[in-house]
């Protein structure tokens, strides 16, 4: 059987994409918030609108809107940063001591990649996410989402240069946003 | 436990005079209950902002105590408040969270209601109810009493409650803090699209009572203070601002209302606030030289955290926000958070206030995680048949107060406890519970009106 050149290619990026985003999970699920800081591009949009429920035929009203709204979050990496800095601090107690996270990343699809699949160097990408929380004694929250994403490829390796995600939920049922999605 | 007597809970479950209250009356289910009648039946609360609703048509669910209402603009441009349950069945008649519609259909049966509330459609009218059911008596359930206070929209389930101004009484001068735009123009805010909702595993009065006044948990902030996100770089908020500021607590025992405050000196220069964008520095320094010139007196004052009794809190400043604790069971409160801003402001402002307000409250906010850690676990840990025998001690500043306030020629309402060198008290907390405690009490209105009979703080 013959494959070509071009489905090799587009399993090859699909295995690095995955590879790529489970290891980004395994830092944080192991607290390497550091390291995880260093796979966000400088640029990055890091964007997690709020859901509302709406009459059918009116959806695009569903989801706040970037830049305008109010949402769980709408930032960069200098926000996500003060975000690692402060579970760093050791006293932050809604973090202290430190939750018990899982990252299960799953339905990964490569949706797009520039300038070609054999030498990319950007790619989207949508998955699912669920995260599992832990904390304290009994205290336990299931996120489940999806997530939409843009992979940049520098000297560095792959960097994460937009990140939507995508809860499925309205009213929030977790009592804070202390983790990253 | 609940007592029979008919003085319960003032006194005995919570006594303002010695500082000891109750855990009772945070994990207790029947005091729970009955707060539900006693407290959130009877007292004005928050429901939303008019700017939620600008067009005829337009309606935001939202809740009043434990029940879904829709705040909505009819077609003659009024806003309304209704309970949201179909008066055939009780079926929720708006399953969304906002939008913009003619009618509400009941998805049940098909009861169909105007926007003012008015039932309009019944199925089989003519067949099945022989054109006899009296539609004019079968509307949505209309709040007896509403008000849109600056485009802050209130009600009440109560009619015979005093009228919203009355009932905010003097503590409208601070509530204004919030209501009014920067400059000092009456009224103007409007709320950014999206309200945060989230659950809180707490009673609701935890965070009622930790806005109306309290700058003893500063251990709470730490981190964030530690990483800094304040719109001029450091810590959490401005604080330049409130140099040679005298800080007030301020309450209002008799109404439950509290909020604290700094009073700044007449000569303080326009400080140095929000230094993180050209724009946005220039914006508020404009602002209040604005203020400076039309309120005269009045800015010397700079609004801090407050509670509006019973469970709508507020921010007037940094970061300028609405919270509405919702009660949803003994140790669970919904967590509702508008965010206000100036309408006229240049739209570069409203894009960093956003981001601003976005990263210090909320569940996604620095600041506001470890309030909800603390009221989660202080819950918890009170729960216990063992815990509820020992009372929480409200005790700091008790006997420190004073009736009046005066400073420089400025005379402000409330009782007023200048904690400049204490650093905290809790008679705001004190006044909230005292002022709790009477409505758990009180079998009417005609009992609760008590600054009527003179001597009153404002």
């Amino acid at each position: 059987m013959l494959i070509s050149d071009q489905a090799v290619a587009r399993l090859l990026l699909k295995d690095e994409v995955e590879q790529f985003l489970f290891a980004e999970a395994e830092l944080l699920d192991d607290r390497q918030y550091e390291e995880w800081l260093s796979l966000l591009d400088d640029d990055i949009r890091y964007w997690m609108p709020m859901r509302r429920n709406v009459k059918f035929g009116e959806l695009e009203r569903e989801f706040t809107r970037e830049g305008q709204d109010i949402n769980w979050f709408d930032e960069g990496k200098d926000t996500l940063t003060r975000r690692v800095n402060q579970i760093l601090t050791g006293v932050h107690w809604a973090e202290e001591p430190l939750s018990r996270i899982c990252h299960i990343v799953s339905n990964v699809q490569v949706l797009d990649a520039q300038p070609s699949v054999s030498e990319p160097s950007e790619v989207s990408v949508k998955c699912r996410f669920i995260i599992y929380r832990n904390r304290i004694e009994t205290e336990t929250d299931f996120l489940v989402g999806k997530r939409e994403e843009l992979l940049r490829k520098t000297g560095g390796g792959w960097k994460i240069a937009r990140r939507k995600i995508v809860l499925d939920q309205n009213v929030l049922l977790a009592k804070n946003l202390t983790f990253f999605f | 436990m609940v007592a029979t007597s008919e003085n319960r809970v003032t006194g005995d479950l919570v006594n303002v005079d010695t500082g000891l209250i109750s855990r009772e009356i945070f994990v207790n289910r029947e005091i729970y209950e009955q707060e539900q009648e006693q407290v959130f039946a009877r007292a004005w609360l928050f429901v939303g902002h008019e700017a939620q609703v600008p067009k005829p048509g337009d309606f935001f669910v939202s809740s009043m105590g434990e029940e879904s209402v829709i705040l909505c603009r009819d077609r003659e441009g009024q806003v309304n408040v209704f309970l949201n349950s179909c008066m055939h069945r009780g079926m929720k008649v708006c399953r969304y969270d906002e939008g913009n519609t003619p009618v509400f259909t009941c998805p049940y049966h098909g009861w169909s209601y105007a926007t003012d509330g008015k039932l309009v459609g019944v199925p089989y009218f003519k067949d099945a109810y022989h054109q006899e059911l009296d539609k004019s008596r079968w509307g949505l359930v209309k709040v007896p009493q509403m008000c849109n206070y600056k485009g802050g929209i209130w009600a009440t389930w109560d009619e015979s409650a005093p009228p919203f101004l009355d009932y905010i009484g003097g503590f409208k001068l601070y509530l204004d803090l919030l209501m009014d735009s920067w400059d000092g123009a009456e009224g103007g805010t409007e709320v950014f699209g999206g309200v945060e909702k989230w659950l809180v595993p707490s009673n609701w009065k935890f965070p009622a009572e930790n806005f109306i006044g309290d700058r003893y948990h500063n251990i709470s902030h730490r981190s964030v203070d530690l990483v800094g996100i304040g719109p001029s770089g450091t810590g959490r908020r401005d604080t330049g601002e409130r140099a040679n500021a005298r800080m007030l607590d301020v309450s209002f025992p008799e109404r439950g209302h509290g909020t604290v405050m700094a009073l700044r000196p007449m000569d303080a220069p326009i400080p140095q606030a929000y230094q993180d964008l050209p724009i946005l520095a220039e914006y508020f320094r404009h602002c209040e030289e604005e203020r400076k010139r039309k309120a005269g007196q009045l800015w010397r004052l700079l609004g801090g955290p407050g509670t509006v009794f019973p469970n709508m809190s507020y921010l007037p400043r940094q970061p300028r926000s609405i919270a509405v604790w919702h009660p949803r069971g003994v140790d669970k409160t919904e967590v509702w958070r508008w965010f206000l801003v100036d309408a006229n402001a240049p739209q570069e402002v409203k894009d960093y206030l956003r981001h601003y307000y976005i990263r210090y409250s909320g569940p996604g906010g620095l600041t506001e995680q470890d309030d909800m850690e603390n009221w989660n676990y202080a819950h918890a840990a009170s729960s216990g048949v063992v815990a509820r025998r020992y009372a929480y001690n409200y005790e700091m500043g008790l006997g420190y107060g004073t009736p009046t306030y005066e400073n420089d020629g400025l005379k402000l309402p409330g009782q007023i406890m200048d904690t400049t060198e204490h650093r905290a008290a809790e008679q705001n907390q004190r006044g909230f519970y005292r002022r709790w405690a009477e409505f758990m009490d009180a079998g009417d209105w005609g009992s609760l009106t008590t600054w009527r009979n003179g001597a009153s703080h404002g």
